[in-house]
């Protein structure tokens, strides 16, 4: 039965107000679409990094992001080329014939963001800091009786006793490489972050503070008065030529809503898509997908050597021997064609790579009965292995989910605790036993160049409780043979140290290698120059209109 | 009327102090160092001790509550352990987006779920009644990320009317650009209030439709506009009012996966992002700035609450 209401509202009406409707949404779908994705800014990169920017100080912190943000806006004193070698940056050197005074002059026409210019206090107050805080530097300090600014332009570093790796300290790229900040803010102590008023350097960009969102978005601009070097840019070494205005970064925490804005155009570089997202991007004929960090990531097992079972070096050898790396990385990978087993602790693609004393089976596995037999033979007693599990950090999440049950198979008994990453990253500061918070095992990556020789590996670090890594192994040994690769000086002797201390580090178990593995980015074809190198670098890169 | 003002506001002070002494001690007694996040993989216990001792954490806990509370009474938030920027910078950055997207969704939620419920009771047992009905119930049943990239892929790369991510400030970009980039969020966050606020308007309309009032309206000869929208609604529109405010205020705290899949950097971003990092000061900052704003959204419904029904008013 029709009802007051739609009597009196007429089928003409209807048929008006539908057509009102109709229109109006028209319209809206019109205005809508004429406000369609606006292009990018020609001279703007806008680009999504492995993660966002939260810390600014890149001696404090050994976050990868806060080094990336390092290398846009501070300049370092030495480079390094892709044939491994230190070159000069914005300094050029030269070395006693004792090889125990080093000369360090800086070149013309560096200045800061805020004017003035670089002077050797700087470098020295910059040099200190940086030593302090990084592993490598604090180890070179330990063989240094001075640095100082011996005029406005040159740094003296006198060594008090041999150590031949300078040059290549100084130069390393990663996890905290030597930026050159002005003394007033390179005096800070190491353990204070610098502030956003901080971020003032001499290199090729410049922070734009006001646009800074933490976590969220960084932005630098050109910075118009850098001179850079006349050679071709290679990894961090050679000319930083910017021929963009701006650089946006946009952090971007869902890999899929990545992948359509660059899909879409809204962004023109993803370092690091999802690869069970790549042949989504693989498909797009305007993108082009490729390796910049050849030389990819280590991934890693390490144990607690204060507490059983992980004290016995026989148990450890058992566990190294129930390994498989083509197992572990098909589940953080999936893809062969972007992972690789390697015996070599310092990276299968470095001058140093070696398989000294790898085990056979550590690359396809087939060792789970000899693990057995070791592991029964070393007395093991069944007592749970406290292996900490991350949930929420992809890369490191599948790796103590099948090493623990190669473990298992090897007859360990394996506790397998998730939690998130932070909780693991605090639980593995405490040398506490593994039933009163503490742990015996977890795993991580590293970028290779962190690794890739036994000064900078922190694993090989046998300083023990008080100056080791977590793990911390107590290996005199180990670290005797770390000097002596310290103060070898042709790469002959470097190379059959190294081997010699990798022999070591399988005996005793330093560390489970697990194998390497290398994720392509992405970027719009509208970019073109950009670089291979260890570290994501922006300079060198056009975009055309 | 202002004395019932006075009260409701006095009331939430010890909710609040309440709220302060809670995240504080969970957030303490949670696992999680901020010193070892900022440090990295390289740290030793040396150097985590010396950024602890740096940033403060090696105090008691008691002097460090005292601290913070001090800063707080001096309208305060503290500075991110992780940014070294002040909290009300940080939070100021993220409240427009948050703010703008939840008033957008709720605006969108009301104009379309209430005129359905309406409708719905009106035509109670219809063909329209059973649509608005599973319309609703497939607006609670489907996850609101599958809604979003459905969205997406339809507006955004299919059609290409849309972008697939980011925000706007109506601040800075004015109008045009800022409901660009919000109408895709503004859907996906409101299908949950849709189907909430439909139900729950129908229901009480159903309640109300059978009052003898509504009879009588009938019989003194108002048009059916007036009897559901001027007699009916405003009688039904207690519970409805409550849920709108509910909703509101659920809104700008539970915004966290649409201001993901969007990449909008609200606040729901921030307390993640604070969460994971253990960025004390600004989770606690978070924390008590939702939770006054959930009191005041209370109070405002409290509020309105006289305002409808002169009843509240008089009791």
């Amino acid at each position: 039965m029709a009802t007051p209401f739609s009597r009196r509202f007429s089928a003409k009406r209807r048929r008006l107000l539908g057509g009102m409707t109709m229109v109006a949404l028209l319209s809206t779908c019109g205005a809508i679409s004429s406000l369609a994705a606006a292009p990018a800014e020609a001279n703007t990169i806008r680009a999504v990094m492995h993660s966002g920017l939260r810390v600014l100080d890149p001696i404090t912190t050994t976050a990868h992001i806060t080094r990336d943000h390092g290398y846009m806006i501070w300049d370092t004193l030495l480079g390094m080329d892709d044939k491994f070698q230190p070159q000069p940056q914005m300094a050029d050197w030269a070395v006693s014939d004792d090889g125990m005074t080093y000369t360090f002059t800086l070149r013309d026409g560096l200045t800061w963001h805020d004017g003035g210019q670089v002077t050797a206090k700087d470098v020295v107050a910059s040099f200190k800091r940086w030593a302090a805080r990084d592993g490598g530097g604090q180890m070179l300090m330990d063989h240094v009786a001075s640095v100082e600014a011996t005029d406005p332009a040159t740094m003296t570093l006198t060594l008090s006793s041999p150590f031949a790796y300078v040059l290549e300290l100084m130069a390393k790229p990663s996890s905290v490489p030597l930026f050159v900040m002005p003394e007033r803010i390179a005096s800070k102590s190491p353990d204070e972050t610098l502030t956003v008023e901080d971020q003032i350097g001499s290199g090729p960009f410049k922070f734009v503070a006001d646009e800074y969102d933490p976590g969220n978005r960084v932005v630098y601009e050109k910075f118009e008065d850098y001179v850079p070097r006349d050679e071709a840019a290679s990894w961090t070494a050679g000319g930083k030529v910017v021929n963009v205005d701006r650089v946006e970064w946009i952090n971007m925490s869902d890999a899929q809503t990545a992948l359509n804005a660059l899909n879409s155009g809204e962004i023109d570089f993803l370092e690091n898509p999802s690869t069970d997202l790549l042949p989504v991007l693989q498909a797009n004929p305007e993108l082009t997908i490729d390796k910049i960090n050849e030389l990819g990531n280590q991934t890693i097992g390490r144990f607690n050597f204060l507490y059983p079972p992980f004290d016995n070096p026989e148990i450890r050898r058992a566990a190294l021997l129930a390994m498989n790396q083509t197992d572990v990385l098909a589940s953080l990978i999936g893809n062969p064609e972007f992972y690789t087993p390697c015996d070599s602790m310092y990276g299968c693609q470095t001058p140093l790579a070696t398989d000294a004393g790898a085990p056979d089976s550590l690359a396809t596995g087939g060792g789970t009965e000899a693990a057995k037999k070791m592991l029964a033979d070393a007395g093991y007693d069944g007592t749970p292995i406290v292996m900490m599990q991350p949930t929420d950090a992809p890369t490191v999440s599948p790796q103590p989910v099948i090493a623990a049950q190669l473990l298992r198979q090897a007859g360990f008994t394996v506790d397998l605790q998730p939690m998130d990453w932070q909780t693991l990253v605090t639980r593995r500061a405490s040398q506490q036993p593994p039933s009163e918070g503490g742990w015996n095992m977890f795993f991580t990556n590293w970028y290779i160049p962190e690794v890739w020789n036994p000064l900078v590996n922190p694993m090989l670090n046998g300083r023990g409780k008080d100056g080791g890594w977590f793990g911390w192994p107590d290996d005199a040994e180990l670290e005797s043979m770390r000097n002596e690769f310290a103060k070898a000086t042709s790469d002959e002797d470097r190379k059959a140290i190294a081997e010699r201390i990798q022999q070591h580090a399988f005996e005793q178990v330093t560390y489970l290698p697990l194998g390497e593995y290398s994720v392509p980015a992405a970027w719009n074809n509208d970019l073109s120059g950009i670089l291979h190198s260890p570290v994501p670098v922006f300079w060198n890169i056009t975009k055309s209109e | 009327m202002f004395s019932y003002c006075l009260r409701r506001t006095l009331a939430a002070v010890p909710v609040m102090v309440v709220v302060a002494l809670f995240v504080f001690l969970l957030l303490r007694l949670s696992p999680g160092d901020p010193a070892a996040i900022i440090a990295g993989d390289m740290a030793t216990p040396a150097q985590l001790d010396r950024i602890r001792e740096t940033l403060g954490l090696n105090q008691p806990i008691y002097l460090q509550f005292f601290h913070w509370a001090g800063e707080l009474l001096r309208g305060d938030f503290g500075t991110s352990l992780m940014s070294n920027l002040p909290v009300t910078q940080l939070m100021a950055q993220r409240l427009e987006p948050t703010v703008s997207l939840a008033l957008l969704s709720i605006v969108l939620s009301v104009v379309v779920a209430v005129p359905m419920g309406v409708i719905a009771a009106w035509k109670h047992g219809s063909l329209i009644d059973n649509a608005v009905m599973s319309v609703s119930v497939l607006g609670f049943s489907v996850p609101v990320f599958v809604i979003g990239y459905l969205l997406i892929k339809v507006f955004a790369i299919d059609l290409g009317w849309l972008p697939v991510q980011g925000f706007k400030r109506i601040s800075e970009a004015g109008f045009g650009p800022f409901i660009r980039h919000a109408i895709l969020p503004a859907l996906m966050l409101s299908t949950i209030y849709i189907a909430l606020i439909a139900r729950m308007t129908r229901a009480s309309m159903l309640d109300v439709l059978g009052e003898d009032f509504v009879r009588t309206a009938h019989a003194k000869g108002a048009s059916e506009t007036r009897v559901l929208f001027k007699h009916a609604l405003r009688n039904a529109g207690v519970p409805i009012l409550e849920v709108i405010g509910t909703g509101f205020a659920l809104m700008i705290t539970g915004v966290v996966v649409t201001e993901s899949v969007f990449n909008i950097p609200g606040l729901g971003r921030l307390t993640v992002d604070a969460i994971l990092s253990r960025d004390y000061p600004v989770i606690q900052g978070l924390i008590l700035v939702t939770s006054g704003v959930y009191v005041l959204i209370n109070l405002a419904i409290d509020l309105s609450y006289a305002l409808l029904d002169p009843r509240i008013r008089y009791q």
